[in-house]
């Protein structure tokens, strides 16, 4: 139940891109079509889901004061956690190198429909903040998959639910100048409201 | 933007070309990081509710893109193309750790309101988007021209955004108070909206909106 209720909170209450706003950059750059959004929301997932758990051992087996003491207790008072940013970042940047690969290989439509937000998924916001809260909120080995997880699906619903409108957006009379990534600004801004009220929830 | 890699300059010539003047020119209007090319949001959002915050990041922001696009441009003939998203990125971490401690020593208290966004400069696209677009295919010169552009113009809108919000949000601009106490004993209120993350939306949909009716170039037609 405790799972349940974390894969809620990290989806809707808050949400990634919508409570915290981060992860910006790709969600507004590549939310032009439902397609390449749902290929972006999915990468994001697996990002999510894979980097989350590989950071919560990385943090509990190597950086975290008395994480050594397995070795000798001479190492008990070692204390990383400086080092916390540039391993999290190594372990997001070869997962994203690998995923790169898989897909040039097998998926080659989405491949060069993501174009340059494939690299910049390494720089996504949301992945090293995923990464950080989960380890702000002193969670569990399998709550922090559930967590990684939740927090994709949070990015997947918000950066299709954007396309969908961004779609739809394309038949209304907007103002030319407005067209495009001003319009799309404005409706996020609108969104975040909207999530804001989900705020009120206690699970 | 221009991708393609310039001619030396000649011994004659002033310091800096014309194509080198538009290097850094540019990015502070028409490929603006923000407002253009879509880099960069998330700290926009978040840590401009001040000024003097905004104005630290600025400059921290400026120094890491310049340093991290010479460093990558010096590097560009060495690193495998396979690996390079991790060489970019160690490189652009160390660089943010130097900032950090030199917050830390010098201006403990922003260093302190900043948090973690000092250390989300790492993920920062602007910085990793230049290193890939621009540093990995030009010369040092250029590159920090560009990386300077690029810094330049983030901060330019970082300020404009943190203008508006800290002016109707709080009633202060960098601290000082500058709605006078008049207004607010005749019912004037602040703005608490300005305050959220979704007010930093509006105003920069603003911005690309007049700054998209000023240049009909601009204009998106998809």
């Amino acid at each position: 139940m405790e799972l349940v209720n974390i894969f809620i909170r990290s989806a809707f209450i808050e949400n990634m891109v919508l409570a915290y706003f981060l992860g910006m950059c790709s969600f507004l750059a590549v939310s032009k079509s439902v397609k390449t959004a749902t290929g972006l929301g999915l990468a994001v997932v697996f990002m999510l889901s894979v980097t989350a758990p590989l950071n919560w051992l990385i943090n509990r087996y190597l950086l975290v004061k008395g994480s050594f003491a397995w070795i000798s207790p001479a190492l008990a008072d070692v204390d990383l956690t400086f080092l916390q940013f540039i391993l999290f970042i190594a372990v997001i940047a070869s997962m994203v190198q690998l995923l790169e690969m898989i897909m040039e290989r097998f998926f080659p439509p989405l491949y060069s429909a993501l174009g340059i937000f494939l690299p910049l998924i390494t720089v996504n916001c949301a992945i090293l903040g995923g990464s950080l809260f989960m380890i702000e909120r002193q969670l569990s080995l399998d709550e922090s998959v559930v967590y990684g997880i939740g927090s994709g699906v949070g990015f997947l619903l918000a950066i299709v639910a954007l396309a969908a409108i961004r779609e739809k957006l394309r038949y209304s009379n907007v103002p030319a100048p407005l067209r495009g990534l001003g319009i799309a600004f404005i409706i996020t801004g609108l969104m975040g409201l909207a999530f804001m009220s989900f705020a009120g929830i206690t699970l | 933007m221009s991708t393609q890699i310039q001619t030396p300059p000649n011994r004659t010539a002033p310091v800096l070309s014309k194509k080198q003047r538009k290097l850094l020119s540019d990015p502070i209007g028409d490929t603006n990081p923000i407002t253009i090319q879509v880099l960069g949001i998330c700290s926009a959002l978040a840590i401009t509710t001040q000024m003097r915050t905004s104005l630290v990041m600025a400059l921290s922001v400026v120094f890491v893109v310049a340093c991290s696009n010479v460093a990558i441009s010096l590097l560009r003939n060495g690193i495998p193309e396979r690996i390079r998203m991790i060489v970019q990125l160690m490189v652009v971490a160390g660089l943010v750790v130097l900032v950090d401690q030199v917050l830390k020593a010098f201006a403990y208290d922003i260093s302190r309101q900043l948090s973690v966004y000092i250390g989300l400069i790492i993920t920062n696209c602007i910085v990793m988007g230049r290193l890939e677009a621009f540093a990995l295919s030009n010369r040092p010169r250029d590159a920090l021209l560009d990386g300077i552009g690029n810094g330049v113009g983030y901060g330019a809108i970082l300020m404009v955004v943190a203008f508006f919000r800290e002016l109707f949000g709080a009633g202060t601009l960098f601290g000082y108070q500058v709605v006078p106490q008049a207004f607010y004993d005749a019912g004037y209120r602040n703005n608490g909206i300005m305050l959220t993350p979704a007010a930093a939306m509006f105003i920069i949909g603003i911005i690309i909106w007049i700054h998209r009716a000023r240049r009909p170039k601009l204009v998106d037609i998809s």
